[in-house]
């Protein structure tokens, strides 16, 4: 059977990877191949990176962090953030990267979408959604960590992306981000549901029940968190070990 | 003299993640990721990946010259398929480009390539299945094989793809899957064995199986 996927979520500038609460505080939480390599051993089933860099001196590090990581580290690796044109996809694949996501850049150019997956298959690449509820009770699309309303709907958006080749949906909900109360579960019941690709959960894990939920209620394929594996709350394996015990499909 | 192994690349997709796992499991050896078709036929054993659609694979394939140093090696050399690279070593595939209905491939093993039609069929947890097959799923291993060494059965690889092999006859199955259906994820005949899982990213297990098929001697 498919087991559903954990990810853990490595925030990384200048180098390091770095944990924060919406860029606010940010700490150094260490080397990215040592983190990725406790991850590995812990039984993580990919590994995300988002570049939060803002200079581009920087963003060329990411890709040598991706090099080293991927010598070291044999599971998938996600690298996200300031993608914003074909080219750097290829640059980061270069790299090592197994998957490429893409955010803003999606909502300024979809074709870069199009493009992108008829260039190097959908496999590759994910479309980052970062959804805020509306008053009305449905979701809007916002791009640039968070501080730019499209007027997108969401469900709307994640059927376009994948209609033009988006191979996975990594999907955020900003109103849970940072808040440890569980994934916005129907948002992403309603995502996963719209598409035909598989639907990662983010944003707001607590706890363990929380994973659970985000994959019986939220009918998510993965589940990603950043806060409650950095910390040292909780390791990759007591994850799996509690999502297996309430019968959900994990590789241990 | 240290032993060669060539990866073949035939121009599509990134191979860097094969040769890093090919290098991390056989530190003494000479890994060659090559588009030479003398190459290939100095090494010892030969590795064919692939990534992306079916149509492009073969076409580049042929157009690169590497075809025939391909066919040539699959006489005699261990030569280890994976993903796409699995589905070419069969006589033709369902994925096309419009307008024609089957793809011609190498035909080094008998049968043919299909698309996962799942519609209509729901998940344990009641979702529906989604294609592409995505994510870590076990295998069983449906003979004894030197590539299985050390691999417990029903251990879980790393997979990623729309399409699967339908082998013709049942002693070239060496690994099955469930997704939806049983499918045939692993494949072997003589010095031949192929995965369409991806052990490059499947953690300790995939790197044993890499690390095997340096040391095999069909």
């Amino acid at each position: 059977m498919l087991t559903k996927r954990i990810i853990p979520c490595l925030d990384v500038t200048a180098g390091r990877v770095v944990k924060g609460v919406n860029f606010v505080g940010l700490r150094d939480a260490g080397d990215p191949v040592e983190i990725a390599r406790r991850y590995d051993i812990q039984g993580a089933d990919e590994l995300t990176f988002l570049d939060i860099t803002a200079t581009s001196d920087g963003r060329d590090l990411i890709l040598y962090i991706i090099e080293d990581v991927a010598s070291q580290v044999f599971i998938p690796l996600t690298v996200g953030g300031g993608v914003r044109q074909v080219s750097d996809v290829r640059r980061l694949l270069n790299a090592g990267a197994d998957k490429v996501s893409m955010n803003s850049s999606a909502v300024a150019n979809p074709d870069l979408v199009s493009d992108a997956s008829a260039h190097y298959g959908s496999q590759c690449i994910v479309v980052a959604i970062d959804a805020k509820q509306t008053p009305s009770g449905t979701w809007e699309v916002f791009t640039h960590g968070g501080r730019t309303a499209t007027g997108i709907d969401v469900v709307a958006w994640a059927k376009e992306v994948t209609e033009r080749g988006a191979g996975e949906i990594l999907l955020t909900s900003m109103n849970r981000d940072g808040s440890k109360d569980g994934f916005d579960l129907e948002l992403t019941a309603a995502v996963s549901k719209a598409v035909s690709v598989p639907v990662i959960a983010s944003g707001g894990v607590g706890n363990l029940q929380h994973l659970v939920d985000g994959i019986t209620e939220g009918h998510a394929d993965a589940v990603l968190a950043a806060s409650i594996f950095h910390y040292g709350e909780f390791t990759v394996g007591q994850a799996k070990e509690y999502m297996a015990a309430q019968g959900i499909p994990v590789r241990i | 003299m240290a032993q060669i192994i060539a990866i073949v690349d035939y121009g599509m997709g990134n191979l860097r993640s094969v040769y890093q796992a090919f290098h991390h499991v056989a530190p003494d050896a000479k890994i060659l990721l090559t588009q030479r078709p003398e190459e290939i036929a100095q090494a010892h054993r030969v590795v064919l990946p692939g990534q992306g659609a079916m149509p492009d694979c073969m076409k580049q394939l042929k157009d690169s010259g590497l075809l025939e140093a391909v066919l040539d090696a699959a006489k005699n050399k261990p030569l280890l398929g994976v993903c796409v690279g699995e589905q070419m070593l069969f006589d033709q595939s369902a994925e096309t480009r419009p307008g024609s209905s089957l793809t011609p491939c190498l035909g080094l093993i008998p049968g043919e390539v299909r698309r996962f039609e799942l519609q209509g069929q729901k998940q344990a947890d009641g979702s529906d299945f989604k294609v592409p097959h995505m994510g870590w799923n076990q295998v069983r291993q449906d003979i004894a094989h030197p590539l299985w060494a050390g691999i417990p059965d029903l251990t879980s690889f790393y997979f990623v793809h729309s399409y699967y092999v339908v082998p013709k006859e049942v002693k070239n199955i060496a690994g099955s899957t469930e997704y939806g259906n049983w499918f045939t994820s692993a494949v072997t005949r003589d010095n031949i064995f192929a995965t369409q899982f991806h052990p490059e990213k499947s953690a300790e297990y995939g790197l044993r199986l890499y690390k095997n098929f340096v040391s095999w001697q069909p």
